[in-house]
């Protein structure tokens, strides 16, 4: 047996390790319910406040994040200037930052005694969901599309400027498209992190059915309540979150 | 080496660790045997406080809401001693073969805790337009008695006291946390949660007649594998260091409750909740 091979079987038995950690619980989770316990939690008014809830604050959140996050990241992707590293640094920063911290500088800045002196009490409201959610999962968009930007090919758009057309022009003419793969992989990773959100969610949203009580929220609260609610629940995020892979794989391999 | 390994969830996740760091715990006390004690988190200043001085093992304290903490029991979870703060977790543990018999060993008072400087005095105060209230959620102990208090108003009060509710907190320290954030107005709280936040909040004591029966009962989890050392820790939590520090923290003898409006029971509990699984 040469060493090679060796290494081979080892890299496989890891990889086996690493497929039992990652796909045992999931299993276990679906092994808890059937399609008809499925169906009957999923059906509960508490289940669907949450679902609803969710999906409503989610669509915001993205909507906002595609809307704020492209043309910032454009401007990161292709422009040099004092302190981009810095810049860089601090959007990025809510992705390793802990949720329970990012909750506090929420309530911090938005709540009551915060910084913006009460001027916008949104503490216990779904806008509140919103930020929270906009918050945490905004970075994986800008840095998505920042790399996808950097990536667009520079001859095309010097060709664009050549041609006449403008700054605005070229960046939503030919950027966007070229960058398009990137721009929706980076929207589907912040739409599935958006989808999990908890811990920042709870301490500066609190926890409200309907209100504020997302789909994590709501598994959290039935955990002891109702068993078969929190693992309903549960499937669909993990059906939400494969179907966004998915995609993701999907649009890579279109355009890749 | 006094070591006290403390498990908590996210939320007080670096406390916990700043607290570590600042106790030096390094490697574990590998001569100690090692104690895991599930408590309520109305439980988490006395009993950190007074689990160090347990000298026979080294503690290691898991805070949550009494629920969750028997959701986790009911899966399985390893821990020693169950230290809930009702009666009813306990007893529907030790039903389905997870605790052993169950021991109340401390009692407390619900109150009304609010910011200090609050213009709220009173209950009645609470159905004030703009008020915003937070409480327990039903099933976690604290939510639970708030809801017995709650039952004991008049129809019109409570309905117009529950449309002030703004967030149903998972454990009594989020209704704390809400209050001492500035984010809340008021919340239903335990007495003791009142003596930990240091002056933060204030407690207005509710009338005799609409206080709940507040019994904290504890259990060694059926299968510990310390089981004469958890029964040594439950003894402590009955009559012992940690009894006193319980006391200290304003949390009452077992069987001196308040019993002037008899009884609560804690209603709530989710319909057709599994026992197990």
């Amino acid at each position: 047996m040469t060493r090679g091979r060796w290494f081979s079987l080892l890299a496989a038995l890891a990889l086996a390790a690493a497929l039992a950690l990652l796909a045992l619980p999931l299993l276990a989770l679906l092994l808890q319910t059937s399609p008809a316990a499925l169906g009957r939690s999923l059906g509960e008014p508490s289940a669907r406040d949450a679902l609803w809830l969710s999906l409503r604050t989610t669509t915001i959140a993205l909507a906002v994040i595609l809307a704020v996050g492209t043309p910032a990241a454009w401007l990161l992707a292709t422009q040099r200037f004092r302190g981009r590293a810095v810049v860089v640094t601090l959007v990025e920063l809510p992705l390793v930052l802990p949720p329970a911290v990012a909750g506090i500088a929420l309530l911090a800045t938005f709540g009551r005694d915060g910084l913006l002196g009460g001027a916008v009490d949104v503490v216990f409201t779904t806008p509140a969901v919103v930020i929270a959610v906009t918050f945490v999962a905004a970075p994986f968009y800008v840095r998505g599309a920042q790399a996808a930007f950097a990536a667009v090919d520079r001859t095309l758009l010097e060709a664009s400027r050549t041609l006449g057309a403008g700054e605005a022009r070229t960046f939503a003419a030919v950027a966007v498209p070229a960058a398009l793969p990137g721009l929706v992989a980076g929207g589907a990773l912040a739409l599935g992190r958006a989808l999990g959100e908890f811990g920042a969610t709870l301490m500066f949203a609190g926890s409200l059915q309907g209100v504020t009580q997302t789909v994590p929220l709501a598994v959290y609260s039935r955990l002891a309540t109702n068993f078969d609610e929190a693992v309903a629940l549960s499937v669909v995020l993990v059906a939400a979150s494969a179907a966004i892979l998915a995609a993701v794989k999907l649009v890579r391999d279109a355009g890749g | 080496m006094q070591c006290l390994g403390i498990v908590v969830r996210q939320r007080v996740a670096l406390a916990a660790v700043a607290a570590a760091l600042a106790a030096g715990c390094g490697g574990a006390g590998a001569d100690r045997p090692r104690l895991t004690i599930s408590a309520a988190a109305s439980l988490t200043e006395a009993l950190t406080r007074c689990s160090q001085g347990f000298t026979p093992a080294e503690v290691r304290l898991s805070f949550a809401g009494s629920d969750e903490l028997a959701a986790q029991i009911r899966q399985g979870a390893r821990v020693d001693v169950f230290a809930a703060a009702n009666t009813k977790l306990p007893d529907q543990l030790h039903a389905a073969g997870r605790v052993g018999r169950p021991r109340a060993f401390a009692t407390n008072r619900l109150v009304l805790a609010v910011p200090s400087g609050s213009r709220i005095h009173a209950i009645g105060d609470l159905t004030r337009p703009g008020t915003s209230l937070v409480i327990g959620a039903a099933g976690v102990p604290v939510g639970d008695y708030t809801r017995a208090v709650l039952a004991r108003v008049p129809a019109a009060q409570r309905r117009a006291i529950l449309a002030r509710v703004r967030s149903e907190e998972p454990d009594v320290k989020g209704v704390v946390g809400k209050l001492t954030q500035g984010a809340a107005d008021a919340g239903f709280v335990y007495a003791s949660d009142v003596t930990a936040a240091d002056g933060r909040v204030r407690a207005i004591e509710l009338p005799a007649r609409l206080q709940p029966t507040v019994t904290y009962g504890a259990a060694v989890v059926t299968g510990s594998t310390h089981a004469a050392l958890a029964r040594r820790y439950l003894d402590g939590l009955v009559s012992g260091p940690c009894a006193a520090a319980l006391r200290r923290a304003g949390f009452g003898p077992p069987g001196a409750a308040p019993r002037r409006a008899g009884r609560v029971a804690t209603t709530g509990a989710a319909p057709g909740a599994p026992a197990t699984r």
